[in-house]
């Protein structure tokens, strides 16, 4: 029976599937029927036992009738592995008490490096007439597991939209054919529900599993039939967190907790002065100091390894490191903003800049306005601050580097592991914990690439966990940016031009397009490095230039004298999606009737990631200080995969964007970062927490993202609320900067 | 080097008695529930029990609990069954992320140990010392108030 069983999965193999017309030409790399005993060792971590079939790469059936997704994505709270296993649960009608989640393993099999090099994310890297063919289907997802990056929202969008619903699909019509042969009667008479094919005429019923190995000798379809939205039985539903069980009861491993056998722990400082190097290291205090083991030179870093953290922190602490700044020390915020504003000013003068956006005659509209209005914003640097500190646990044995972390791109942490340390990218072994956090941090892994160094010195495994202060001063800020707006209105008080000028540009350049039907527009950017190191912050360059646009047009609107709200709705022509998202905030908030005494509200539109977010802020300002009372959010993420997951992350991200606009700064001083850990670098606290109500809007349009698009539209409607409560016009954050005592 | 009684256990802890108590308990007895956040007592990740009340760990020297009672979120849970807390989390769907939940968990329960049918203020000044960077709060405030409620019910 045994040998049976094997016989048949033999022939099983990749290059079976291939040839059956899964996918063709360059594709064939997706690791589609990788099993059990395959010649891809490094997947057998993700099989429990020879009697399981992975119908494909993202199903397993298992003996005992459960489900597997395994997904290409992190989970770092935005309820990715939930709503990934839904879309496949859904399709492949499984039981959803049956179905559980796995991450994919830091493997090429599960990437195609050829495929995907020189991708990045974006749907308009896909050539369209591939889209929404198999082929097509695979090219996208390999280029999302090339990357295997979990950001800009694309999980569900891409992941889940051409994978997991395909794959489900794909496996329910094997399932079915294989037991529409087993039974010998047409497919069509049969049911599959609830992880379970029954033949009503007959009277059967087995469980999936007993068709999955028979299943995988039929090709997958080339275009698997998906559900209409209203068969959905599973998507559309607001499932439990697969993820949280674990996270009430401390069982939850992060990559702060991997435990290993004589472990050694480090802690690092790195040159305050971005791009600085030691120049000399005076060990002799910090060695005389209990449990302190060794102190490593990275050059631009140093560490201390211990015992535990304690006694590394302490010999941190004791060392005397003298630093080569190069002159960097120099810089300090103000001089950044000064180069900033000289770089818009040479921009201006020279009509130059990198243009975005160039409609009509702007010049010439401006000067035929009958009103006009400048406006320049500032933003400052900011950190992500991502509740569970950088580490990385880093053990080079027997010709292999083994990592734990947590990485939003475990693909990515390995291949600067193995750079770093002169390994090849297969002898390094990626274990991605659940992620502490991340809104963009864990995307770049200084921390791995350190981790991995330590770990080569000490020969031994070691876990680095930075201080918070480490994690406030090294982070990948979210950039500063100044920008300038002029527009104009005509006699009857409709906005006809509006021109943007900014520095400096950054991903994705729509950022700063506004939907509102404007005849005269230019948008451009001018170049204006700094040293300062820079990353993707949650929403990447949408949550700056929406608080820019959407103050600027609410500026407009009070330069007009018109309703706000009623000023932008006029302008969103041909924009029924984005009407309709402003009217429910608006109506959801009650606009129109009075705030209260002493209160003010405002409100703001931004599309980003392919969902549109309107937020209606209300606000008091009592002797200078900002109490944001309630926020209404709507949001069109075309449907909601899971709703209450949909309504959690836009609660994240308006809290995210509280705290950055009412606290969030870093500054530079000397060259360095000024604040160091949540006490001058202020977090949103319960007290301080609003009420947050969400309204879904379910348009039916194509899957937006759900992390993001809640960030953006909060700083310009608080702003715009404290304009409509005190009059007074926030043109740069955060809002604790500026005297309110009006 | 101290004695203490962890989720109910006498241990001899071996460490430096000025090391923070977080991290004897993590590294010493291997209990990572409690998390690092911060070092200065700013965001309650570590927050742990000392004889019933919520305390930082990660600025209470090891020597300050000799001979007292610890609790951790490993030792929350009464027998079997979650602790009431627990499933108000679960029933919420609160965590998202899920670092900082041990600490808002232990906080809560030690609020709730302290005020059973505690208001809003009471809720305010108990965990304003736990920072969540995924913004859960109003959940937890729900939860908070869920698992009053069933306290309440029971009891």
């Amino acid at each position: 029976m045994a040998d049976a069983k094997k016989t048949r999965l033999g022939k099983w193999t990749r290059r079976g599937l291939i040839t059956a017309g899964v996918v063709t030409g360059g594709a064939l790399v997706v690791g589609v029927a990788i099993r059990p005993g395959h010649r891809a060792p490094k997947l057998r971590d993700v099989v429990a036992d020879a009697d399981e079939a992975l119908l494909n790469l993202w199903v397993k059936i298992g003996a005992d009738n459960r489900t597997t997704a395994i997904v290409p994505h992190a989970e770092m709270g935005q309820g990715v592995h939930t709503a990934l296993a839904q879309m496949l649960a859904d399709e492949l009608d499984a039981d959803w008490n049956l179905v559980d989640v796995q991450e994919a393993p830091a493997h090429a099999e599960y990437a195609n490096h050829n495929l995907a090099k020189g991708f990045l994310f974006g749907d308009a890297e896909i050539p369209h007439a591939l889209v929404g063919t198999v082929d097509g289907v695979v090219l996208k997802l390999t280029q999302a597991m090339d990357l295997q990056v979990t950001g800009g929202s694309l999980s569900v969008r891409a992941t889940g939209l051409h994978g997991m619903r395909v794959a489900g699909a794909a496996a329910r019509e094997m399932l079915a054919k294989a037991a529409a042969a087993d039974w010998k009667v047409p497919a069509r008479e049969l049911v599959l529900k609830n992880s379970h094919v029954s033949h009503d005429a007959s009277g059967r019923t087995a469980a999936y599993a007993d068709f999955a190995s028979a299943a995988a000798q039929f090709a997958p379809s080339s275009k698997p039939k998906l559900k209409d939205p209203g068969a959905f039985t599973v998507i559309g539903t607001s499932a439990k967190r697969l993820d949280i069980p674990a996270k009430v009861d401390g069982s939850a491993a992060f990559g702060i907790d991997a435990q290993l056998p004589d472990l050694k722990t480090a802690t690092i400082r790195g040159c305050p002065v971005f791009g600085g190097r030691v120049a000399a290291v005076d060990e002799a205090a910090a060695r005389r100091l209990p449990g302190v083991e060794r102190i490593v030179n990275l050059g631009d870093a140093v560490a201390v390894v211990a015992d535990g953290y304690w006694h590394a922190h302490r010999g941190l602490a004791a060392l005397d490191i003298e630093w080569s700044t190069d002159g960097r020390e120099a810089l300090d915020q103000a001089g950044i903003f000064a180069q900033f504003d000289g770089a818009l000013a040479r921009a201006e003068i020279e009509d130059d800049g990198d243009v975005e956006v160039d409609r009509g005659d702007c010049e010439a509209a401006l000067v035929a306005a009958s009103s006009r209005l400048e406006g320049e914003y500032r933003v400052p640097y900011l950190a992500h601050a991502a509740m569970e500190p950088m580490n990385c646990t880093a053990w080079l044995h027997d010709g292999v580097c083994e990592i734990w972390t947590g990485t939003q791109n475990p693909l990515g942490a390995r291949a600067a592991a193995a750079e770093a340390i002169g390994f090849e990218p297969e002898n390094v072994i990626v274990h991605n914990a659940y992620l502490g956090g991340a809104f963009g941090r864990r995307s770049v892994h200084d921390y791995v690439v350190q981790a991995a160094r330590v770990a080569e010195a000490t020969k031994a495994p070691t876990k680095l966990v930075w201080s918070r202060e480490e994690d406030i001063a090294q982070d990948k800020y979210r950039p500063a940016v100044t920008s300038r707006f002029r527009g104009g209105l005509d006699d009857d008080g409709h906005p006809v031009v509006w021109t943007n000028l900014y520095v400096d540009k950054h991903e994705p350049a729509e950022a700063p397009r506004i939907p509102y039907a404007i005849a005269n527009q230019r948008i451009a950017s001018m170049p204006s490095p700094t040293h300062v190191p820079f990353g993707v912050w949650r929403a990447v360059d949408h949550s700056q230039h929406a608080f820019f646009t959407e103050s600027f047009i609410d500026e407009l609107a009070v330069l007009a004298n018109r309703d706000p709200y009623r000023f932008r709705r006029n302008l969103l022509v041909d924009k029924p999606r984005h009407r309709k998202v402003l009217d429910t905030a608006a109506n959801t908030a009650g606009w129109g009737t009075a705030p209260g005494p002493g209160r003010g509200r405002g409100i703001a539109l931004h599309e980003s990631f392919g969902s549109i977010v309107a937020e209606v802020v209300e606000a008091r300002v009592d002797a200078g200080k900002v109490r944001v009372e309630r926020v209404v959010c709507a949001v069109d993420a075309g449907y909601a995969v899971n709703p209450d997951g949909l309504v959690a992350q836009m609660e994240s991200g308006i809290v995210y964007g509280l705290t950055a606009a009412l606290y969030g700064e870093i500054s530079l001083e000397q060259g360095r970062v000024k604040q160091s850990n949540f006490h001058d670098y202020p977090m949103l606290r319960i007290d301080e927490m609003p009420q947050v109500e969400t309204v879904i809007v379910d348009s039916g349009g194509p899957l937006g993202g759900a992390g993001e698009p809640g960030t953006p539209p909060l700083a310009p409607a608080l702003a715009n609320a404290i304009h409509d409560a005190i009059g007074v016009r926030i043109r740069e954050l955060p809002i604790s900067k500026h005297n309110l005592n009006v | 080097m101290a004695e203490v009684t962890i989720n109910g256990v006498a241990r001899h802890l071996a460490a430096d008695p000025d090391m923070p108590l977080l991290w004897a308990i993590r590294e010493e007895l291997g209990l990572t529930g409690t998390k690092f956040g911060c070092g200065i007592a700013q965001c309650g990740a570590c927050t742990v029990h000392l004889d019933g009340v919520a305390v930082r760990s990660c600025t209470t020297p090891l020597r300050a609990a000799a001979g007292r009672s610890v609790t951790t979120i490993e030792g929350l849970q009464a027998g079997d069954g979650l602790h009431p807390v627990q499933q108000a989390w679960i029933d919420e769907q609160v965590p998202q992320c899920g670092y900082c939940q041990s600490g808002q968990i232990m906080s809560a329960a030690a609020l709730l140990a302290r005020i059973p049918a505690p208001t809003d203020n009471d809720i305010d000044a108990a965990m304003r010392g736990n920072i969540c960077r995924c913004g859960t709060y109003s959940r937890i405030r729900r939860a908070i108030k869920r698992a009053a409620g069933e306290g309440q019910s029971n009891g």
